[in-house]
């Protein structure tokens, strides 16, 4: 078997029973792995309308047919169940180190069923794999059991949930390497939900790949594209994702204070320029990466620690209209410590900003909390992180995410969410593609699942006018399928700044063997897509959910560069459902699941007309 | 007229982030690479007054130019 492992570890927590069974190579062939074989055992195994936070939902962390290999970027993993937050798919996924160490296991995939009656962990050391206790770490913040695992199990890697996975936030994310996360759909709930609080690795195995000799020369020809790309060789490593902060804006299109504006006067305060200047202490990569987007800070108090990326520069400053570097890095290392994600926080306590300025929340409903909810409060922020971490005080209400903290004021609308997930750090008014990739995003309000980001403000792998509607469905379907391609062989998205489809085939086939040519790789990432869709379909999120909040739609930018435009998705959304082979309700059609080789799905598309 | 250039990343680097240029009427943005000594094919993103573009684009008063040169993040 090649670049597969060939195992997948079957662990129910309310037997304590651990099984180790074969991989099902044809359908790990046919689902690429990671994203792909994680959603079609979630599928199969778990009925879609399952309570998310129910022994009967299924938490599966999959590695890809790559990860672990020696390409570049292969150092990641998936985590795939049904999200507490939107209530549809829940697909995250993380760099860092773990994912490769997971592999060298032996294994390719997990699969967590039931429930521990009591806090646990789970160690793999090889084809050792226990269930131990795990009441000493639960409570503590992922650098502190990170610390206590790894000095049980000597150079292991561990991933595992803070408290806010443990309080079942439905923001909360899953941590590995002590700063990456799994961040999007309260995932860290799920692990919560299972009395799961870690997992933690260590493996001697290799990967057997197809051509060893091949995969030599294709690696180092892609790392060489990448080195000489001059985004992927030069922009990210000096800057990180940071620099995307001026580009935003520049174009009109950085939200502040909770989607209320699209541009700042501020922005430099808050920068890629000014974080590597004033705050960067070193770079960090992930495993066998040579971009090295990563980030290391340094905290006013001079504790050195992971630094923010663009979304939660964006998410705790301009949203929450801050422009503090101090107060952001300070709220990104709290996320990481407590288990959230970043995105869904900062842009959680900008909509409670909001819902205070209306009137709606009371001071009597803060006081007791001893922190403010004005606009540029940074003080504030690192507070409400912890309460939110915590469950504490309005922290509580915080913790279930914006569009929940909303409702419960009669004005859902102030939450900046689709599918009850909060969008990110770029305005879809003024970037048209962006939000047809927003409204249909199966996994909620998601910027990377397909980042039309690159073609209409950054101009890879062409320029798009950012305003123009024509042909811009289509654009964003072919980014859906080959972002899922690259998340489902196990590699960083940011590959694709220097790569395209084709050396993602050239290096799948390497490793795993001639199975793919660039139609057909690119036809898997379709099928997973719709797999994905029929998911949600059946959990109860129909196509009527592929929406922007109202303000997007009717409320016209109030200033800066893209002042006067509003989002168009009416006149987009047909034309995405048409270029994805669904009928006009935004259902797959028996003939598309034909011809993508889901005939066994095709209950799901009847059942979703009926 | 007077046209505002913003610079950012790498193209700070021995020069003004921000300043104001007193131009004459019918320059064209390629004429301020020019002043600036920055070369067509360094720049990545070129915004006139937030919108991408070509360079042969003509200014007037009260424009702002953003030069990017190549970088992305996601
Ligand atoms: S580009 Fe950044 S996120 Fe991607 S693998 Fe490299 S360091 Fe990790």
């Amino acid at each position: 078997m090649y670049g597969y492992m060939g195992k997948v570890l079957r662990v129910n927590l309310s037997k304590r029973k651990i099984e180790s069974e074969a991989l099902d190579l044809k359908v790990a062939q046919k689902y690429l792995g990671s994203r792909g074989l994680g959603v079609k055992t979630l599928i199969d195994e778990v009925n879609p309308k399952v309570d998310p936070l129910s022994p009967d939902n299924k938490f599966i962390i999959a590695a890809g047919a790559l990860t672990g290999a020696p390409v570049p970027t292969s150092g990641r993993y998936m985590v795939i169940t049904k999200s507490p937050l939107t209530g549809g798919i829940a697909i995250a996924n993380s760099g860092g180190k773990w994912g490769a160490d997971f592999k060298a296991t032996g294994h390719d995939m997990i699969i967590f069923e039931g429930k521990a009656d009591k806090p646990v962990y789970l160690s793999i050391e090889d084809d050792r794999v226990e269930i131990r206790d795990a009441a000493h770490v639960w409570g503590k913040t992922s650098e502190e059991t990170t610390e206590i695992l790894q000095n049980e199990i000597k150079d292991s890697k561990v991933l595992c949930i803070g408290p806010a996975g443990e309080n079942l936030s439905l923001i909360s994310a899953v941590i590995n390497d002590v700063d990456r996360a799994a961040g999007r759909g309260g995932v860290g709930a799920v692990m919560g939900s299972k009395n799961l609080k870690a997992v933690v690795v260590k493996g001697t195995n290799k990967i057997n790949v197809f051509d060893e000799e091949r995969v030599k020369n294709v690696s180092s020809q892609k790392i060489k594209i990448l080195r000489e790309d001059p985004v992927a060789g030069q922009g990210l490593p000096s800057y990180g994702t940071a620099i995307l902060v001026n580009i935003i804006n520049e174009n009109g299109v950085f939200p502040v204070k909770n989607y209320q504006e699209a541009y700042t006067d501020n922005a430099d305060l808050i920068s890629g320029e000014t974080l590597t200047e004033k705050y960067l202490v070193r770079k960090n990569a992930c495993f066998r990466c040579p971009i090295a987007c990563g980030r290391v800070v340094k905290l006013a108090d001079g504790s050195i620690v992971g630094g923010p990326e663009y979304e939660t520069i964006w998410s705790f400053g301009a949203d929450c209209g801050i422009f503090d570097y101090n107060a952001i890095n300070e709220a990104n290392m709290l996320c990481n410590e407590f288990g959230l994600d970043t995105i869904s926080a900062g842009a959680t306590i900008a909509a409670a900003m909001e819902l205070y300025q209306r009137g709606y929340i009371k001071d009597e409903e803060i006081e007791g909390d001893g922190l403010s909810l004005n606009w540029g409060d940074s003080k504030a922020i690192t507070g409400w992180v912890k309460k939110m971490g915590l469950k504490e005080g309005f922290g509580a209400k915080l913790a279930l995410g914006s569009y929940r903290l909303a409702e419960s004021y009669g004005a859902p609308e102030i939450s900046m969410t689709v599918k009850k997930q909060e969008l990110p750090a770029y305005d879809p008014r003024g970037i048209q593609g962006h939000g047809i990739n927003y409204a249909v995003n199966n996994r909620g309000g998601c910027h990377i699942k397909g980042y039309m980001i690159n073609p209409e403000i950054l101009g890879y792998p062409e320029k798009l006018d950012r305003l123009a509607l024509e042909g811009k469905p289509a654009y964003t379907k072919v980014f859906h399928d080959l972002t899922a391609v690259i998340d489902s062989i196990g590699l960083c998205l940011f590959t694709t700044f220097g790569l395209g489809l084709h050396d993602y085939v050239e290096m799948y086939n390497a490793v795993c063997g001639d199975i793919y040519n660039d139609e057909t790789l690119l036809e898997a990432g379709e099928r997973i897509w719709n797999l994905e869709k029929l998911f949600n379909l059946e959990a109860g999120i129909s196509s009527s959910e592929d929406k922007l909040p109202k303000r997007l739609l009717e409320e016209p930018i109030p200033g800066g560069p893209s002042k006067g435009h509003v989002h168009h998705l009416n006149e987009l959304l047909p034309e995405y459902y048409a270029a994805r082979g669904w009928n006009k309700e935004g259902i797959p059609t028996e003939e598309t699941l034909k011809r993508l080789g889901l005939e066994e799905y095709i209950k799901y598309s009847r059942l979703a007309q009926a | 007229m007077n046209v505002e250039v913003r610079l950012f990343a790498y193209f700070r680097e021995g020069r003004e982030k921000k300043q104001i240029i007193t131009l004459a009427e019918g320059t064209e943005i390629s004429n301020v690479l020019d002043m600036l000594n920055i070369k067509e094919e360094e720049v990545s993103i070129l915004l006139l007054n937030g919108r991408d573009g070509p360079s042969d684009r003509k200014l007037k008063n009260g424009d702002i130019v953003a030069l990017f040169p190549p970088v992305g993040g996601g």
